[in-house]
């Protein structure tokens, strides 16, 4: 049988994807107990006993300082900058997206800027970003929205070109106006691709989000990774690591859900059932 | 091919790639060898080792010795520190405090073969605006967390019968971009060191209102080197030393050799000649073995380390669960200790400058 032929069967399926991981976990595990039988302290490749203490640390017990347990604060002020973050990208991606997308005049004016805008890497200009929004929560909203929202902007406009003409005629013999087609014809097309794009923008927001945070914060998941680094606590980073790949995660996933809810139609053709 | 063996397969080679995978997280072996790694990142007290080994310095005594020294710059300080601690580097250039904090606390022995200098005002508390120190309170203090800066945060604080739960609020900044943080309004006190002190020092409105000369000899700049690998090969530390004294004594000098090594020195940290003597005029250099001696021998060592211990302590930097500021026992060259006498992960010694300077080398 030829090699693209053969298919795995449900429980070989289940033995390859998770085989990975747990090479990844004995490769951790082999490396870790060679470098604590060498040095009971070694603080680069920590044991499991060393990650309950720091979840523990972390994540139940209030902090000595502040009295906050801290996962939680971090996690909060993090959350709340990527969903603001996300959600402004998102709002003004369609926003934009719509205008240049169905109108000559606007892409006109548009498009080629927002080409240019997104060709800027939003961290370089960050000392810009702190002098006009200062070093607050509105400087890290406004590097995942300069870094994210460029990239939706260009993705929905794609999307639109891709929508068949012959809706947008039908819709105008039929005696649509301007507003009535951007609103009943291409907005509902529009907002599985949003969020699609929104999906695949998860990963560059929380680069951003954790960028920002480790130049200046006072709370977060990455400005805690950040700050711990400084006395390599890997014990505390590795799990804060996990901690916002589940996050992404679910997010990811809540996103899906939330479209097949919403736009069902559009799952099934992708689908293809 | 049934599905077993070709699991069997699978399996053998991820085992095998593991196990590569192993084998180059393995940590510093202590025993006698020849090829030696030094990690430094840039900073006035520290540049002497990047001209050392762009003269041949270097190479000069390591060849006396029979051994070979790599001299590595680092970017990034905290990096070059963690690499040490992981086990890439045999020493590295490090502040008195992060020492203990990064490998000391992490387990691993290690000892400030050569003391280079102190802190003497390169370090400051900057406000903007108010130019006393106890307008401080109630303000946000934009500083690099658990870093130097903090510390003598801390022992500014103490000086005004402060603290920093009750009256500041600490922001973490990364260096690189506070001197961009204190044009922004809602930045109104900075903690940070030199060049950028110089650099914020120069807007019309900041004011210094407490720097590290009001806390002599508390913030110490060393070369450390990992304590079994220089018990196994001492020859190291020697020429660590000679290499040090020699440079030393090179950047020192009032002739035009001296002109040019600190002009050399400047370049290398991207300032000048200028700036370089001005950062230099706020540290205190140890240009000869003997003033070191003295310092390492003295009791400003003691005093300061239980100072550091203590602030450590108080924002649990000294490791998981340790019961106290003496958790990790710190030795000085009289041999005393101070803290956990069977934990002992940082020691002062005076046995390569003195060497030094008797000759020995």
């Amino acid at each position: 049988m030829r090699l693209i032929n053969r298919r795995p069967d449900r429980s070989l399926w289940l033995i390859l994807a998770v085989l990975p991981f747990l090479a990844l976990l004995i490769a951790y595990a082999a490396g870790s107990a060679v470098r604590l039988a060498e040095n009971p302290a070694d603080k680069l490749l920590p044991g499991l006993t060393a990650f309950a203490d720091a979840i523990d640390r972390m994540a139940l017990e209030p902090d000595k300082r502040t009295g906050d347990i801290l996962l939680w604060v971090d996690t909060g002020a993090s959350l709340t900058r990527l969903v603001a973050g996300i959600a402004i990208a998102a709002a003004g991606g369609l926003l934009v997206g719509m205008l240049a997308g169905l109108l000559p005049l606007a892409r006109a004016a548009l498009s080629p800027f927002v080409t240019v805008v997104s060709m800027v890497p939003p961290l370089a200009v960050l000392p810009i970003l702190f002098i006009v929004v200062g070093l607050g929560e509105a400087s890290k909203i406004t590097l995942i929205v300069i870094g994210v929202m460029p990239g939706l902007i260009r993705d929905l406009m794609l999307k639109i070109d891709d929508l068949p003409r012959q809706q947008l005629i039908k819709a105008q013999t039929l005696g649509a106006n301007s507003w009535t087609i951007a609103i009943r014809v291409v907005l509902p097309q529009i907002l599985p691709r949003l969020m699609d794009s929104i999906r695949l923008n998860l990963g560059p927001a929380w680069l951003f989000l954790i960028s920002a945070e480790a130049i200046a914060s006072e709370s977060g998941l990455g400005y805690r990774i950040f700050l711990v680094r400084r006395y390599l606590a890997m014990d505390v980073i590795l799990p804060y690591v996990a901690w916002i790949t589940l996050l992404c995660f679910l997010m990811d996933w809540g996103l899906r859900a939330a479209q097949s809810r919403a736009f069902p139609w559009f799952d099934r053709a992708r689908t293809g059932q | 091919m049934t599905t077993r063996r070709f699991l069997a397969k699978i399996t053998a080679g991820f085992v095998a790639a593991t196990m590569l995978a192993g084998s180059f997280t393995l940590p510093a072996m202590a025993a006698p060898k020849k090829e030696f790694k030094l990690a430094w990142s840039i900073y006035v007290g520290w540049m002497p080792w990047q001209y050392a080994a762009e003269q041949g310095i270097v190479k000069k005594w390591a060849d006396k010795y029979g051994i070979k020294i790599d001299v590595v710059q680092f970017n990034d300080y905290v990096e070059s520190v963690n690499q040490y601690t992981a086990g890439a580097f045999d020493a590295v250039t490090v502040t008195n405090m992060d020492a203990l904090s990064i490998p000391a606390a992490g387990g691993v022995d290690s000892t400030a073969v050569i003391v280079g200098d102190f802190s003497n005002g390169n370090d400051a508390v900057i406000l903007k605006g108010k130019d006393k120190l106890a307008d401080i309170k109630g303000q946000k203090v934009n500083l690099v967390e658990f870093s130097v800066s903090h510390y003598l945060l801390a022992r500014a604080l103490e000086s005004v019968k402060m603290t920093e739960a009750k009256d500041i609020k600490v922001v973490s900044t990364s260096d690189a971009d506070l001197v961009a943080a204190w044009s922004t309004p809602d930045v109104t006190a900075v903690v940070t060191w030199n060049p950028l002190v110089a650099e914020i020092l120069k807007s019309p409105d900041a004011k210094k209102v407490f720097d590290s000369s009001q806390i002599p000899g508390e913030i110490i700049d060393l070369a450390v080197a990992n304590s079994a690998v220089l018990k196994d090969n001492p020859d190291f530390g020697k020429a660590l030393a000679g290499i040090w004294y020699e440079t030393m004594a090179l950047m020192s000098a009032k002739d035009a050799a001296g002109t040019a090594a600190r002009t050399a020195m400047g370049k290398a940290s991207g300032s000048d000649l200028a700036g370089y003597e001005a950062q230099l005029a706020n540290t205190r250099m140890f240009f000869k073995s003997d003033e070191a001696l003295a310092f390492v021998r003295g009791p400003e060592p003691k005093a300061t380390m239980k100072k550091v211990a203590g602030f450590l302590f108080d924002h649990g930097l000294l490791g998981n669960g340790a019961p106290s500021a003496e958790a990790v026992g710190i030795a000085f060259p009289d041999g005393s200790i101070y803290g956990d006498a069977k934990n002992v992960k940082f020691r002062f010694t005076d046995s390569f400058m003195a060497a030094a300077a008797e000759g020995k080398l």
